[in-house]
């Protein structure tokens, strides 16, 4: 009942802000939605904490600590995107950037995506899950052509492309998938795509299918987590779509195509019974860090630096769910919560800088600091902290992947040090003028919202000192359930 | 040793398939694509409802159905309204060289074979040597997608993409769940719908739907 309510919540706001969106208050009412999708989905949180992993309406749906944690922080971030693009995008409507009828499309499709989201994680059906993660791409290319500039459509075009084709591979790794579960779990038909049916099969499953459907569906999902060397739609469609669509494009879709990736490698993983799926899981990794890394060095673009910044994260992510184990798969998944609420954070930050500078360049953005202190030094904090400096949480997630990686997989430990090393030298060069320096931004028009910006921050903060029982115990679950 | 004439029937209309693959992958035309588009639907519904018939899996029946409404009709129909109400009837690939692509097709078809033997000794449908030319259509819808530079014919590519995946889960499974291939349709349709949105953005843009226009966003 209550994943019902988390998953009518924003459809219905979708279909509400689709006849409403365009009004004064159309903005209000998306943080009222979202604000209810978040209460929702806490509830069910604080239910499956209670009573353990569940599975209803005829073995549909199912939650357990894995997914209920990404809905969770799902749910979160988009509360408070929607707190933060009440003020930006007023103020992108009064700088002539938008119109009504955009903001009415934008508000509509920003309910649906998260809508898609939800379904993708909370589905136990492979099939659908595939069809959920389509829908998220289709909901989204819009949003980043919203201001309809050449720049915009070509991103949105190349989003649409690259993602479908991706996609499409994941589709046809989904059919052998199909193939292979019908073989064993023949006389069900309908439910040989049901997840918690196959992993419970999934050591008869026939081992050479699977592999080759596992390259399939690394490849497809692969290009939405943003893996090189498929990742070319990414900076773009962050650079050049709405902040608050950059911000959760990038705090959450790429989590939930990672979720995809991880729940097809652990029914993987039983079926061939060898190293090969994490293996893979970890070139992919690693390519997608040390490209990353080097094209943070040649950006000038600041949304499109932590765009890339997305990548390397993601990358490092997928490297440690790749080596498994406990504490590699605890450390991903601590990770996974502290990249996302850091790099939000940071959008947001950036998302109010570029309005002031009215540009995106960041040779032409000095002295934030100077003129509108909290932007400044949300910025600064969001970078040092998404940079791995300690006592933030990236620190604690970074510093146990790297440590599992010197013990189990020695040969990528200086890979992934030298990479994190460039990565700091990159962006801290870049933001450090940004932030300091003389000024050369003017006010703005709404209040800026920066609670956002310092809550998620002080969360992230929190998590680097102190990780809650309830939530340690929680990622542990998660981790085992991963297993690898 | 003679096959039943049901599964030559099956045989034959795959072979159309991958006949009408090479035939878009030739096509300068962006008309004719949308035409060809329908044909290869329209060979697609007719092997289903074989496969259906010899098969005995009822369910097949409605994807049949489902192809036919769409891939048939409604795609077509669409993409051919798009074409007039943007005016690029005439508009021509003219920048590709057909002799050279079909000769990687030839390539890929080998490659898709090669692929397909290792997943089909384990399948016991009736079809599972049509396989490898499943494979095939999707990696020359492939093939087709990175060589054309004209908007509409990228989306006849992914489309028959879209085909040749239909294709591969009703030789290798009898088709996929019916909820996952509704949920399929309706993404195929949205998406076309979006594209259509698209194209206009694109052309209100750039005053044409060459994609030259698009590849701007490079690093430097």
């Amino acid at each position: 009942m209550e994943l019902l309510i988390l998953l009518g919540l924003p459809l219905f706001g979708a279909l509400l802000l689709a006849v409403f969106g365009a009004r004064t208050w159309a903005p209000e009412l998306n943080v009222l939605v979202s604000l209810a999708t978040f209460i929702a989905g806490c509830i069910l949180t604080v239910k499956v904490i209670a009573d353990g992993p569940m599975v209803v309406l005829q073995d549909q749906f199912f939650v357990d600590p894995f997914n209920v944690f990404i809905v969770a922080l799902t749910a979160f971030v988009s509360f408070t995107t929607s707190l933060f693009s009440r003020p930006y995008m007023r103020i992108e409507t009064e700088h002539g950037r938008l119109n009504p009828m955009r903001l009415r499309l934008y508000h509509s499709m920003f309910q649906l995506f998260m809508f898609t989201m939800l379904l993708a994680l909370l589905t136990n059906n492979m099939g659908i899950l595939w069809v959920a993660m389509e829908a998220a791409t289709l909901s989204t290319v819009l949003l980043v052509s919203l201001y309809r500039t050449a720049a915009s459509l070509e991103a949105a075009w190349k989003y649409f492309i690259l993602c479908g084709v991706g996609i499409a591979q994941a589709l046809f790794g989904t059919i052998l998938l199909y193939f292979a579960a019908e073989k064993v779990l023949g006389g069900e038909g309908m439910n040989a795509l049901l997840w918690t049916h196959l992993d419970g099969v999934k050591h008869q499953l026939e081992p050479t299918v699977l592999a080759i459907s596992f390259v399939f569906l690394l490849v497809g999902y692969g290009t939405k987590v943003g893996l090189a060397p498929l990742h070319n739609w990414l900076p773009d469609a962050h650079a050049e779509g709405p902040t608050p669509v950059s911000a959760v494009l990038s705090g959450l879709l790429l989590n939930v195509a990672l979720y995809a990736v991880i729940r097809c490698k652990v029914l993987v993983e039983g079926s061939v019974r060898s190293e090969l799926p994490g293996q893979m899981l970890m070139l992919f990794g690693l390519l997608s860090v040390v490209i990353a890394v080097f094209m943070l060095w040649r950006q000038k673009d600041i949304k499109r630096l932590f765009a890339y910044s997305s990548i390397e994260h993601m990358g490092i992510i997928t490297f440690a769910f790749g080596m498994g184990g406990p504490v590699a798969n605890f450390a991903a998944l601590l990770h996974m919560t502290v990249h996302s609420l850091t790099k939000s954070a940071i959008f947001f930050a950036v998302g109010h800088a570029t309005q002031k500078a009215g540009t995106q360049m960041m040779d032409q953005i000095s002295g934030l600091l100077t003129v509108s202190p909290r932007i400044g030094w949300g910025l600064m904090l969001g970078s040092l902290a998404i940079l791995g400096l300690p006592p933030f949480g990236v620190f604690a997630s970074e510093f146990l992947i790297l440590t599992t990686a010197m013990r189990d997989q020695p040969w990528a430990a200086p890979i992934l040090l030298l990479a994190l090393g460039i990565a700091f030298a990159a962006i801290f060069s870049r933001v450090q003028p940004m932030v300091f320096g003389d000024p050369s931004v003017k006010p703005l028009t709404h209040r800026p919202a920066l609670l956002p910006v310092f809550a998620h921050l002080a969360l992230v903060l929190m998590l680097g000192v102190y990780i809650p029982p309830f939530l340690a115990q929680w990622y542990r679950l998660a981790a085992a359930l991963i297993g690898g | 040793m003679t096959l039943p004439w049901s599964a030559q029937l099956i045989h034959l209309s795959a072979a159309l398939l991958l006949l009408l693959s090479f035939a878009m992958l030739a096509q300068r035309r962006v008309r004719s694509l949308v035409n060809l588009f329908a044909a290869q639907g329209a060979t697609l519904v007719v092997s289903t409802v074989i496969v259906a018939w010899s098969s005995g899996q009822h369910h097949l029946y409605y994807s049949a159905a489902m192809t036919l409404v769409l891939k048939v009709f409604l795609l077509p129909a669409i993409l051919h309204r798009l074409i007039r109400r943007l005016e690029v009837q005439w508009d021509t690939e003219t920048l590709v060289n057909i002799p050279t692509v079909l000769l990687i097709g030839l390539l890929v078809v080998i490659f898709s074979f090669g692929l397909a033997q290792p997943i089909s000794q384990f399948a016991d449908t009736v079809t599972r040597s049509t396989l490898g030319i499943a494979i095939a259509v999707v990696l020359l819808a492939f093939l087709m997608m990175i060589t054309r530079r004209k908007a509409v014919s990228q989306v006849v590519g992914f489309l028959a993409m879209e085909n040749g995946l239909f294709f591969a889960a009703t030789s290798a499974t009898y088709g996929m769940p019916m909820v996952v291939e509704l949920g399929i349709a309706l993404d195929v349709l949205v998406g076309v719908f979006i594209l259509g949105i698209f194209f206009f953005q694109i052309r209100e843009q750039f005053e044409s739907l060459d994609l030259h226009h698009l590849e701007t966003l490079k690093e430097d």
